[in-house]
């Protein structure tokens, strides 16, 4: 009886890590990622995923014509620094925070209404581990509203 | 039966529920995923799944939040008027996932566009509407009453308002998540989003002395519908957004009559400035006629939903 109780917690436990995965996930989101878009306010979609290195992301989103709006890309402590690309629908690149000493956030208006890629990856760390490094990284958009 | 034989049947059942329980996760994991992406490189060979050399990449499809649609409103020269708004009196009609999901959408834009206009007594009456449909579809703790009385304590302080707003639509997309109920997400941004076109055509009565900043936000929206089109195929298999993808393909086939030609984009930040300046010309383009047929199916849609 003992061993069935056992097997049952181990049970509970393997069926409950997708939850508390996302869970962190959303905690995390909401209470690291959104304060670094101030003073932009945020324009409260969700977008965060759990990520592994070496792992990448995109997400499609039109930007309108008039308005200033805030990119923040964030990640879990324990992964390597996320690379972020803005590209226009042809896959030009319009901007990396690779040159910039992967800066967490990026500001910038659009003159005319456009459809944007952004590119999150998390970069392979450099020591060699065969431990591959996972956790949660959001992408963030804030408005300005003056 | 023998002690030894005993504890090989356990043995042999430990096996089997650890792997059945290990399989259930794994599978409630990737329905999650496939909500918010798209596994473009599903088939990795083992040894690549563990090494990570083949990367699965994920796609995100976002659409304009309602706070989102009602700055880019009052920006585009929009005014204010309650009488468009979907009545809080409706909210009896409410009874189903998608009709609660369709209107907590509606009333989020409602709620938004009522407090860029500092219309404080409105922004309590649809944050209160979106608490009770938010309730309904079991989403309990994203609009508490604290809310509400915060809302009550800032009435003069927009931009603390639009923060509070911000905050409870980001606690029900991710309770959402959480909760395996993407598709349920989904639907409550395409009911938002048409929203904002409800209320950006209806502002309209003559395409010919319109404000020309508005019409151009309308007709903006080709481009956001096809990511609308992209984040409700996502889910198809879902009736609720399999409904609602036919009424946004009949929108999409009156959209593929409006023309938008994109410039090549280029960008630019000027010394001692912060803020980079994507720069590009859109040239677009809609005739009156394709106008009043868009303005027509956006009410039918959004009549659908609401009543």
């Amino acid at each position: 009886m003992k061993s069935l109780a056992y097997v049952a917690f181990v049970g509970i436990l393997l069926a409950a890590i997708p939850f508390t995965g996302s869970a962190q996930c959303k905690n995390f989101a909401k209470k690291v990622c959104k304060l670094e878009l101030a003073p932009y306010i945020h324009d409260g979609n969700y977008n965060a995923a759990i990520l592994t290195e070496g792992e990448d992301a995109e997400l499609f989103k039109t930007f309108y014509a008039g308005q200033e709006y805030r990119i923040s890309i964030c990640g879990s402590e324990s992964l390597p620094p996320i690379e972020f690309q803005v590209l226009d629908v042809d896959r030009k690149l319009l901007y990396t925070n690779a040159s910039r000493n992967y800066a967490t956030s990026w500001d910038f208006k659009v003159e005319s209404t456009q459809q944007l890629i952004v590119l999150v990856k998390v970069k392979s760390s450099e020591n060699g581990s065969d431990d591959l490094a996972s956790g949660c990284v959001a992408i963030m958009f804030g408005l300005k509203t003056d | 039966m023998e002690i030894g034989s005993v504890k090989r049947m356990i043995r042999i059942y430990s096996v089997v529920i650890v792997t059945v329980v290990a399989i259930m996760s794994c599978a409630s994991d990737k329905g999650s995923d496939e909500r918010v992406r798209v596994d473009a490189d599903e088939v990795i060979s083992d040894s690549n799944a563990v090494y990570g050399v083949q990367t699965a990449k994920q796609i995100f499809y976002s659409l304009p939040s309602p706070l989102e649609t009602a700055l880019i409103l009052k920006r585009s020269g929009a005014v204010y008027n309650e009488e468009i708004l979907n009545p809080v009196e409706n909210l009896s009609r409410y009874n189903t996932n998608k009709s609660m999901a369709l209107n907590l959408g509606i009333y989020s834009t409602d709620l938004s566009y009522a407090s860029m206009f500092d219309q404080t007594q409105a922004s309590i009456k649809y944050m209160s509407a979106s608490k009770k449909v938010a309730e309904g579809l079991g989403i309990l703790n994203a609009i508490d009453n604290s809310v509400i009385q915060r809302l009550e304590e800032n009435v003069n302080n927009r931009e603390v308002i639009m923060d509070i707003i911000s905050e409870t639509f980001l606690n029900t997309n991710s309770i959402l998540e959480e909760n395996d109920r993407v598709a349920v997400g989904a639907i409550i941004l395409v009911g938002g989003w048409i929203e904002g076109l409800y209320i950006a055509t209806s502002l309209i009565d003559d395409v010919h002395k319109a404000d020309n900043e508005l019409i151009e936000r309308i007709i903006d929206q080709k481009l956001s519908l096809g990511t609308v089109i992209n984040l409700l195929e996502q889910h198809k298999s879902n009736p609720d957004v399999k409904d609602v993808l036919t009424d946004i393909y009949a929108l999409d086939k009156i959209y593929k009559n409006v023309q938008i030609s994109v410039s090549e984009v280029e960008s630019v930040l000027r010394e001692g400035e912060s803020v980079t300046t994507l720069r590009s010309k859109n040239v677009v383009s809609v005739s009156p006629d394709v106008f009043n047929d868009l303005k027509t199916k956006i009410k039918e849609i959004r009549t659908k939903y609401t009543m």
